[in-house]
């Protein structure tokens, strides 16, 4: 295999391509609102995957982070008089300072009892949302108003599509340049092992918690734009189950893998919409295929197709 | 007093279904280090099954029989279809795998059966039994207690039979237990089998308290998963101690302080829990070797 395959500007370059030549081939503006719900949602598992993958932490509450980005920007311009710019930093912000305050106990947690404590937090976010109805609509949701810069205001699927996916290629930058800086080499010793990490002198509890953040911010980020995207807003965004879509998105495209992260936003956002026209089989079908594809590619499709394929060209 | 008897009676009940499938969570993941989050999907098969076969006809006994059989058929599919060819994966995937499979269940009884409530007849009528001043359904009894004979036909299972015994040394040491003889491919089929029938009797008791539809096993996938860590993860004993400990959280919590809050209250008692005992109640601490 050449050594610029699996290079990452190699990498950076064909997305960016793919999401410029993918309009060419959409016939009508329905197939601009699928895609921009892969771009938006592939931004979310990459920064869940930096947690799981890069760190080896589970998160089984990451739809709570994606749920604070998505009502800061429906609270902020409603209730306070924020442009919804503003209210998105604010979103992050909020994201992180949380991840950063409970990521210090929750963190020291592992396996299993990590994922309970981390679904507790994301309950106890959706149960707020769904509660406070005074801000939040309650239940039922709430609209979002329309993002606005200087003057410009973004609406229309082909719109949010490029910008989706613009922030999508800065996200996936972001992440595989992550891998190669100190923060992703301690990140990895300490995914493979924690004691052996601490022996070598890195600070564990310090460098989990950065990836805990990082992977709120970016959860945070992805809840604003589909808020943006969408108009709308209600619970379901930050409830258990996206929170498990996440964590599966990950999985399926394969953990420690950002194309594979992509890939599984991609898998499980379009599935559902092509699986419709069996209609009453829809969920049957998918929950099929996620079974049948974790047990044949239990890496994940990305670590597994690219290790197919360095076969086939060694030989 | 009154008002705390009722709210004491109503938590153990509830409780004592967390507890049942925390129980379930425990077995499995003792057998094989497998979470499974299918789970809940037994409790809703128990439920739905018994309606549905009632509604044919058949006495609810039989009803009863036949849905737990099936819900012990489809915990075996589960594990020799899903689980047995994954064998060997991560911690991770298998959880996916089992994800998964409790999208392909739900599916499957929207299919079956249909996505309204159903309710069955409470087993011995519905006038209410007077308790130091609290009224409580006859119902919550034949929870109680059939919760209490399960744990106790396990225990005698696991203690007292070879089968039960082949169940333990598999937790305790998987390919030791292999070494001794131990065919640990039939004791991990075993644990799905029963796991799947404690969950449907769970199913069965609950449903003419709380009623059942096709999608109640997320909620009780995610409580049972709950109480199981909460007591500390492996260990029985933790598991019917975090279930009934989530149970009465919830009554409590919900008539004493907030009833929109009440999940708050039980996921923030884990939270302090887990910062306290990182290990949960009961849970043994696990060294990690380099």
């Amino acid at each position: 295999m050449p050594a610029w395959f699996g290079h990452r500007s190699v990498t950076l370059i064909v997305l960016a391509a793919i999401v410029v030549v993918l309009p060419l081939l959409f016939p009508s503006s329905y197939y601009f609102r699928v895609a921009s719900l892969v771009w938006v949602s592939a931004f979310a598992a990459i920064g869940l995957n930096i947690l799981m993958g890069q760190a080896g932490q589970v998160s089984l509450g990451h739809a709570g982070f994606f749920g604070i980005g998505a009502y800061a920007v429906a609270i902020g311009p409603a209730h306070l008089g924020l442009p919804s710019w503003g209210a998105l930093l604010i979103g992050a912000v909020i994201s992180a300072a949380s991840a950063w305050l409970v990521g210090r106990p929750i963190l020291r947690l592992k396996g299993h009892y990590l994922a309970i404590a981390t679904l507790g937090l994301g309950v106890l976010v959706a149960l707020v949302i769904t509660t406070e109805s005074r801000w939040t609509g309650g239940p039922d949701g709430m609209s979002v108003a329309k993002l606005s810069l200087f003057g410009w205001r973004a609406s229309g699927s082909s719109t949010w599509y490029w910008i989706s996916g613009g922030v999508l290629v800065v996200g996936t930058w972001i992440a595989l340049n992550l891998g190669e800086t100190p923060t992703g080499r301690a990140l990895r010793a300490l995914h493979d092992s924690e004691v052996a990490a601490r022996v070598a002198g890195i600070d564990v509890a310090r460098f989990k918690l950065q990836a805990f953040v990082i992977a709120a911010v970016y959860a945070s980020l992805a809840g604003s734009m589909l808020a943006m995207m969408n108009g709308f807003i209600n619970p379901d965004q930050a409830g258990f189950l996206h929170s498990v879509e996440l964590v599966t998105m990950v999985v399926l495209g394969g953990l420690g893998s950002v194309v594979g992260s992509i890939v599984g936003a991609a898998v499980l956002i379009t599935l559902p919409q092509v699986l419709t026209v069996f209609q009453e089989y829809e969920h049957v079908l998918l929950g099929l295929i996620i079974i049948v594809s974790m047990i044949f590619m239990r890496d994940g499709i990305v670590p597994t197709a690219s290790r197919w394929l360095a076969r086939r060209v060694r030989v | 007093m009154a008002e705390f008897f009722q709210f004491l009676m109503s938590g153990l009940t509830v409780g004592a279904v967390y507890a049942l499938v925390a129980l379930g969570f425990t077995l499995v993941y003792n057998a094989s280090d497998v979470v499974n989050f299918a789970q809940g999907e037994f409790v809703m098969l128990g439920g739905m099954v018994t309606v549905f076969v009632a509604a044919a006809g058949v006495p609810l006994p039989l009803a009863a029989l036949i849905a737990v059989v099936a819900a012990v058929a489809v915990g075996l599919l589960l594990y020799w279809l899903a689980i047995e060819p994954a064998r060997g994966a991560s911690a991770v995937t298998l959880i996916i795998i089992t994800i998964g499979a409790s999208i392909l269940l739900r599916g499957a009884a929207q299919i079956l059966f249909d996505k309204q409530f159903h309710k069955l007849p409470s087993f011995s009528g519905d006038t209410p039994v007077n308790l130091f001043g609290a009224a409580v359904q006859p119902q919550s009894f034949w929870v109680l207690g059939g919760t209490a004979v399960i744990v106790l036909l396990l225990y005698a299972f696991l203690e007292r039979t070879v089968l039960g015994k082949a169940v333990l040394a598999t937790a305790a040491n998987r390919l030791a237990a292999r070494l001794v003889g131990i065919n640990t491919a039939t004791v991990m089929a075993l644990a799905f089998g029963g796991s799947a029938a404690i969950g449907a009797i769970a199913g069965i008791l609950i449903t003419p308290i709380t009623l059942t539809s096709y999608d109640v096993g997320t909620l009780l996938a995610l409580k049972g998963f709950a109480a199981a860590m909460l007591g500390g993860m492996g260990n029985p004993l933790g598991a019917m101690a975090g279930g009934l400990l989530l149970g009465l959280l919830e009554a409590f919590g919900a008539g004493y302080i907030s009833s929109t809050y009440k999940d708050a209250f039980a996921f923030i008692v884990i939270l302090v829990v887990l910062f306290a005992m990182p290990q949960g109640l009961f849970g043994r601490r696990v060294v990690e070797r380099v």
